[in-house]
């Protein structure tokens, strides 16, 4: 062991040399957090698997013929309403947009049962706590006669196809 | 001596030698011995040695912890035998709890015993916060130990959420869809914003509960795996550090003249040095305080053993039986399968979420998560904010006291019911400005503005009083009002599509 003079008091601005086993102990520390942390980073992706299975979103449909203009037709065990007017067909979703209870006919236009919000029959929020109105979706021409609803793409509300 | 006398000597004495290794100290008979029972026992010494006679007054606790925490072990042994049977999937959930229901010996009674249970912990919890509040326990040194408690209160709540899930009823998904609805209603913000596209911090938190776009099996593991893993498991952790500090924070808190009080009332108090002494002490380490107290007991205190023990055991035992009696009284519910195209009519969460359930009907990021959280961090601040000293231990200690209670009571229960019945006579903003932007609705709806209302009594208790123990009781007396309000009309006055109605039995039919 070495014996080191007594060193004059050093100013803030020139600190004393760091001894090598305290950097080297610090190193290991420092080295330990940093792969600690990038570790947990990698984890956070744990949560989410790469695939995710999700069921399709398009179903066909076919509306009854005996469905008058503007009245909602909603295909069992779906959360879309279809109509049919003058202008053509459209699909409304179901799906409050509040807190994704299923809206039923009521009244004017749709209900929620869960926090009261109520739809005109064209999606628009009439009262309650829905942020948004209901989401207008895409419908086409199914080859072979019917239609295709697809939930997953949302089309400006007032989107209608000529059948 | 050989070998083979040894070992019989050896075998004989097992017996003995077994028990002396488990009970180091010997049968505790004296006080001495019941100590160091206490003290050389992992699970008994988290109580101290010795417990002032404050902590027996029924009215000091009204027994509300142990009362939570026995409602906790009763849950705890009935959810592991439900484990046995129950199968977190989403096409065996729901029928393997009819079979715990209706074909497995005693399942319905553990399934009913479970479910009481858990309402009474709820309770407890919600019972035992208000007695610590009012009773200004929270003070120096025990600011930490109230916020373990906030803690210990979201997990309660937590499990009971996870644990209403798991059933695969009706009452089921659409919780799971209203409670992962509300994980991702900042939208409501960053939708008005038009920032979702690229921060979405509502679609992550909603995906991270469910695992998938749908409500599917990986939702139900993932519940599943919160209610009997995770937050069982923090639920114990927290326990342990809150029961650890009340050994620390020197027992229960009690006013400063707790022992003239006292009088000579109630029980007498032990003797505590009848034993020769064992050791010798520097007497400086012993004594807390200005003067020794030769002779005679440090405090008006008894030995834990057996005294704190009779009184657990006896508010754990009464606990047992409501829950065993409500049990074998009243079911616990199982409504249809789960129909992800019809919910409910109304659909209603626990009575312990219609509060949140009747806040959430005006703003989704206001209700469920804006003003819990605001909620949740006044409460948890609450110690830090009062620094007084006036009133503690006592109910409704501080300056104003009960008659400051009573006022914002007053206040408290106006304030709700006028805002209630303004949204419920008149509607709210969108029916009187269909175009009105919804930043508005979020900001200002009857949720905000009662939350405002309270924070501005709060403010002038503070004033009117000169003092923070004043604002806080004022505060958390209206929170109390109006949580109790707001519950009522979830429970009572709301029917089918969240309308209004004054009792369930003029609900429409269907």
């Amino acid at each position: 062991m070495t014996t080191t003079p007594a060193a004059a008091p050093r100013s803030r601005l020139e600190p004393a040399p760091i001894p090598r086993r305290d950097f080297l102990g610090l190193a290991a520390v420092w080295s330990a957090v940093v792969t600690l942390a990038f570790a947990a980073l990698g984890a956070l992706r744990l949560p989410r698997a790469a695939v995710v299975p999700v069921p399709s979103r398009k179903f066909r449909v076919t509306l009854p013929e005996a469905l008058a203009p503007g009245e909602p037709f909603v295909p069992p065990g779906r959360a879309v309403a279809v109509f049919r007017d003058a202008a053509g067909v459209f699909a409304v979703s179901t799906v409050c947009t509040h807190l994704g209870c299923i809206v039923k006919r009521d009244g004017a236009g749709f209900a929620c049962p869960c926090h009261g919000s109520t739809f005109a029959l064209d999606g628009t929020v009439t009262k309650g706590p829905a942020p948004k109105a209901l989401p207008w979706l895409a419908v086409a021409k199914a080859p072979g006669g019917g239609l295709v609803v697809d939930e997953a793409k949302v089309v400006p509300p007032g989107t209608k196809v000529r059948v | 001596m050989t070998g083979m006398q040894r070992f019989g000597a050896n075998l004989r004495a097992l017996p003995v030698r077994v028990k002396e290794s488990v009970v180091r100290t010997g049968r505790p008979t004296t006080d001495r011995s019941r100590s160091s029972f206490v003290f050389g026992n992992v699970f008994l010494h988290l109580h101290a040695v010795r417990a002032h006679l404050w902590t027996f007054r029924w009215r000091t606790t009204w027994g509300l912890g142990i009362m939570a925490l026995s409602a906790f072990l009763v849950t705890l042994g009935t959810g592991i035998l439900l484990m046995f049977y129950y199968k977190p999937y989403p096409e065996a959930a729901y029928w393997s709890i009819k079979d715990i229901h209706f074909v497995v010996p005693t399942g319905r009674l553990i399934r009913n015993i479970h479910r009481w249970a858990a309402q009474v912990m709820v309770l407890a919890v919600f019972l035992h916060m208000a007695r610590v509040f009012f009773t200004a326990s929270y003070r120096t040194p025990r600011e930490f130990n109230w916020v373990i408690g906030m803690g210990l209160l979201a997990v309660t709540l937590g499990l009971s959420f996870t644990g209403y899930l798991l059933p695969w009823d009706q009452l089921a998904y659409w919780a799971i869809t209203i409670g992962a609805n509300i994980a991702q209603s900042p939208r409501e913000i960053t939708d008005a914003l038009g920032v979702t596209a690229w921060f979405d911090p509502g679609g992550l938190q909603k995906f991270i509960l469910l695992g998938s776009e749908d409500i599917g099996e990986e939702a139900l593991i993932r519940f599943y795996l919160l209610h009997v893993m995770i937050l069982p498991l923090a639920l114990a952790a927290l326990l342990g550090v809150h029961f650890w500090r009340i050994r620390k924070d020197g027992g229960l808190a009690r006013p400063a003249d707790a022992d003239r009080r006292l009088g000579d009332a109630g029980r007498s108090v032990y003797p505590v040095f009848t034993d020769a002494p064992e050791k010798t002490y520097h007497l400086a380490a012993v004594v807390r305080g200005t003067s020794p107290a030769v002779g005679g007991a440090p405090e008006r205190t008894v030995p834990s053993m057996p005294h704190l023990f009779y009184a657990e055991a006896g508010v754990f035992m009464l606990t047992l039986l409501v829950c065993v009696a409500l049990s074998l009284v009243s079911d616990a519910p199982l409504k249809e399968h789960a129909n992800p195209a019809v919910p409910e009519n109304p659909a209603k969460a626990p009575w312990y979420f219609l509060g949140l359930q009747e806040l959430v009907a005006y703003s989704a990021f206001m209700g469920g998560m804006g003003i819990p959280t605001i909620v949740l961090l006044g409460l948890t601040l609450i110690p830090f904010l009062d620094r007084e000293t006036e009133g503690t231990g006592d109910w409704f200690g501080g300056p104003g006291g009960g008659a400051l209670v009573a006022r914002s009571a007053v206040f408290g229960l106006g304030a709700v019911i006028a805002v209630e019945t303004i949204a419920i006579r008149f509607g709210w903003i969108r029916e009187w400005w269909p175009g009105a932007p919804q930043l508005l609705i979020t900001f200002v709806n009857p949720g905000t503005l009662l939350a405002l209302a309270y924070a501005l009594w709060s403010i002038w208790c503070v004033r009117r009083y000169d003092s923070t123990r004043a604002g806080a009781l004022g505060l958390f007396t209206c929170f109390l009002c109006g949580f109790a309000v707001l519950t009522v009309v979830g429970v009572h006055f709301r029917g089918p599509n969240w309308g209004f109605y004054w009792s369930p039995a003029s609900w429409p039919g269907h």
